[in-house]
């Protein structure tokens, strides 16, 4: 490379400070104390629970475990660590019985209809507990995937705020490790766990360690793909990334409102989110 | 010796809802003054909140004593000058990001934010209307300049106030934190800081800068508010990402020992400016590589 590339290092403390004052102040401005997330035993939603605990204190978030039957047994453990290490409550949810009915038309040769549905259940779960407990869903879902469209449009991207969405998996790797999530959960192939064997990585084609880096040129950069093919990625790869960046975006987005009137939500009515707190 | 004792009030407002903002307001200046300031400086948009869109119409004052946000504010300025934050109404229904110096029951001056940005994050050109004027003002203190975020983000407008005979800038921001890297604070108050101590160095003056705290729609907003002297010296800096008062007692004197060993205001050549920037003009004239 000719120049140095933006890098994909943060600075934990200061990032912690933001997302932990964000989650106190988006959750306390609506009204609510408490916050409800799915802990999966991985390292998204480990860290969300981390910084939730620091936000509100550990007896004001509720991290729910839901299980499927082929769920590998690592992640009720490894979720089982964060509640443990962060004092937070806990609930467990086995989604099977309410999987099994919706799954009997599904076939097993579609492993993508069959995940989804897993998680829009746990969506449901979620929801549902979070108005039991009052609390807000706070969202797990990382930069790559949301960039990469690699999440369940109203599944697990379902949540009412959102700490992690602008931190690459590489810096959630990072800033997990400098908040002393367990190295078992940060260190593991990261995996949806909709299938047994499923890997992210696998799934994707690539590793988080290879595209990170090409996304942080692409997107925080503004390099031309152009640019990225001389700054030494392959250029099949910078057109492919590009591609399911391109054709994810409706998920990124609420969906189009035909307008026909002279003032339309979302075109020209247009309102903050934290009107009047 | 001529002193200001300023204090920068650097606090998280709630969105569109003036009344609520008025009481801090009113508090950090009982506050200021009980502490000996003599001026308390808020941050842009400081009564009602930044990311307004449709609701700057409706929170939109005209900063006179019978407005009764105003009214209110104007009374604690018998007390305390104050230079406060709102969205301007003017006569024909136009809107503008403007601030307000209130002394003595008086509004000496508004400044109209000329600078609107409308890019990347911005959006503020589409809601509100381009000030137009970039005027110094006489006070007690001396003459001051007041300049709105992205109206320092330009090299003009804090060169004009100088030329204007502006000896304190006093800058006011509701500046949303971005750019991570691997140091201890964010690029956008890396950079804000920079160029405030340059123009404090280049021109000699000082420069009071109001940043504001807390989140709106997902932007963070880091507060670090700083006052640097003549010689480009850090004198104050509050914290970041968190409400405070910050107070700074000004020696006006030191205008006189920096620009007695340092004369850049005595030899800026501002004939040579004009003339130039009028050449420059012309030959432009007809293209569009340059705004009006």
């Amino acid at each position: 490379m000719s120049e140095p590339a933006p890098s994909l290092e943060i600075n934990a403390d200061l990032v912690r400070r933001i997302l932990v004052d964000f989650v106190r102040t988006e959750i306390t401005r609506a009204g609510f104390t408490r916050a409800v997330l799915g802990l999966s035993g991985g390292v998204d939603s480990a860290l969300a629970c981390y910084l939730a605990a620091e936000a509100l204190g550990p007896e004001n978030v509720l991290a729910i475990r839901m299980p499927y039957r082929t769920s590998s047994p690592d992640s009720m453990e490894h979720a089982a660590l964060v509640i443990r290490q962060t004092g937070v409550r806990e609930l467990t949810v086995p989604i099977t019985p309410m999987a099994e009915p919706i799954l009997a038309d599904v076939p097993e040769d579609q492993p993508i209809r069959r995940g989804n549905i897993l998680a829009r259940l746990r969506m449901i779960v979620l929801y549902d507990r979070s108005a039991e407990f009052q609390g807000l869903v706070v969202g797990t879902g990382n930069k790559t995937e949301i960039l990469l469209g690699y999440t369940t449009h109203y599944g697990d991207s379902a949540c009412a705020l959102n700490p992690l969405g602008d931190l690459y998996k590489t810096q959630v790797r990072q800033l997990a490790r400098a908040m002393d999530v367990p190295e078992v959960i940060v260190a593991k192939p990261p995996s949806a766990d909709l299938w047994a064997g499923q890997t992210d990585e696998g799934e994707l084609g690539f590793t988080y360690a290879r595209v990170d880096p090409l996304l942080m040129l692409l997107v925080d950069g503004r390099y031309a793909p152009e640019s990225c093919v001389e700054a030494g990625f392959d250029r099949a790869f910078v057109l492919a990334v590009l591609e399911r960046i391109r054709r994810n975006q409706f998920k990124r987005v609420l969906p189009p409102i035909a307008k026909l009137s002279n003032r339309t939500v979302g075109y020209d009515f247009l309102y903050p989110r934290d009107w009047g707190t | 010796m001529r002193h200001l004792p300023l204090a920068l009030a650097q606090f998280n407002t709630r969105l569109g809802d003036v009344d609520a903002n008025l009481d801090r307001h009113l508090a950090f200046a009982h506050d200021a003054r009980r502490q000996g300031a003599e001026l308390v400086v808020f941050p842009e948009l400081s009564l009602t909140g930044y990311v307004l869109q449709d609701l700057a119409v409706s929170v939109a004052r005209r900063p006179e004593a019978d407005d009764p946000a105003f009214r209110h504010l104007l009374q604690a300025s018998q007390e305390i000058d104050l230079l406060v934050g709102f969205v301007e109404a003017e006569q024909r229904h136009r809107f503008y990001i403007s601030s307000a110096y209130l002394s003595r029951g008086q509004v000496v001056h508004v400044h109209r934010k000329v600078y609107l940005p409308t890019y990347g994050l911005f959006d503020e050109g589409r809601f509100f209307a381009w000030g137009d004027h970039v005027r110094a003002f006489d006070t007690r203190f001396g003459r001051l300049g007041v300049l709105i975020c992205e109206d320092f983000w330009h090299a003009s407008p804090p060169y004009l106030l100088w030329l204007d005979g502006a000896d304190v800038l006093l800058f006011a921001s509701a500046s949303p934190g971005r750019g991570m890297t691997s140091e201890p604070r964010l690029e956008t108050a890396r950079w804000v800081e920079q160029i405030n101590q340059a123009y404090a160095s280049l021109f000699t003056c000082f420069v009071a800068h109001a940043n504001r705290t807390g989140f709106e729609d997902g932007l963070n907003f880091w507060g670090g508010s700083t006052v640097f002297d003549p010689d480009g010296t850090l004198l104050a800096r509050a914290p970041y990402h968190e409400e405070a008062l910050t107070l700074v007692r000004l020696d006006l004197e030191q205008l006189h020992r920096t620009r007695s060993r340092l004369p850049l205001l005595r030899d800026e050549r501002t004939a040579l400016m004009a003339r130039e920037l009028e050449r420059i003009l012309r030959r432009e004239a007809g293209s569009s590589t340059l705004g009006v």
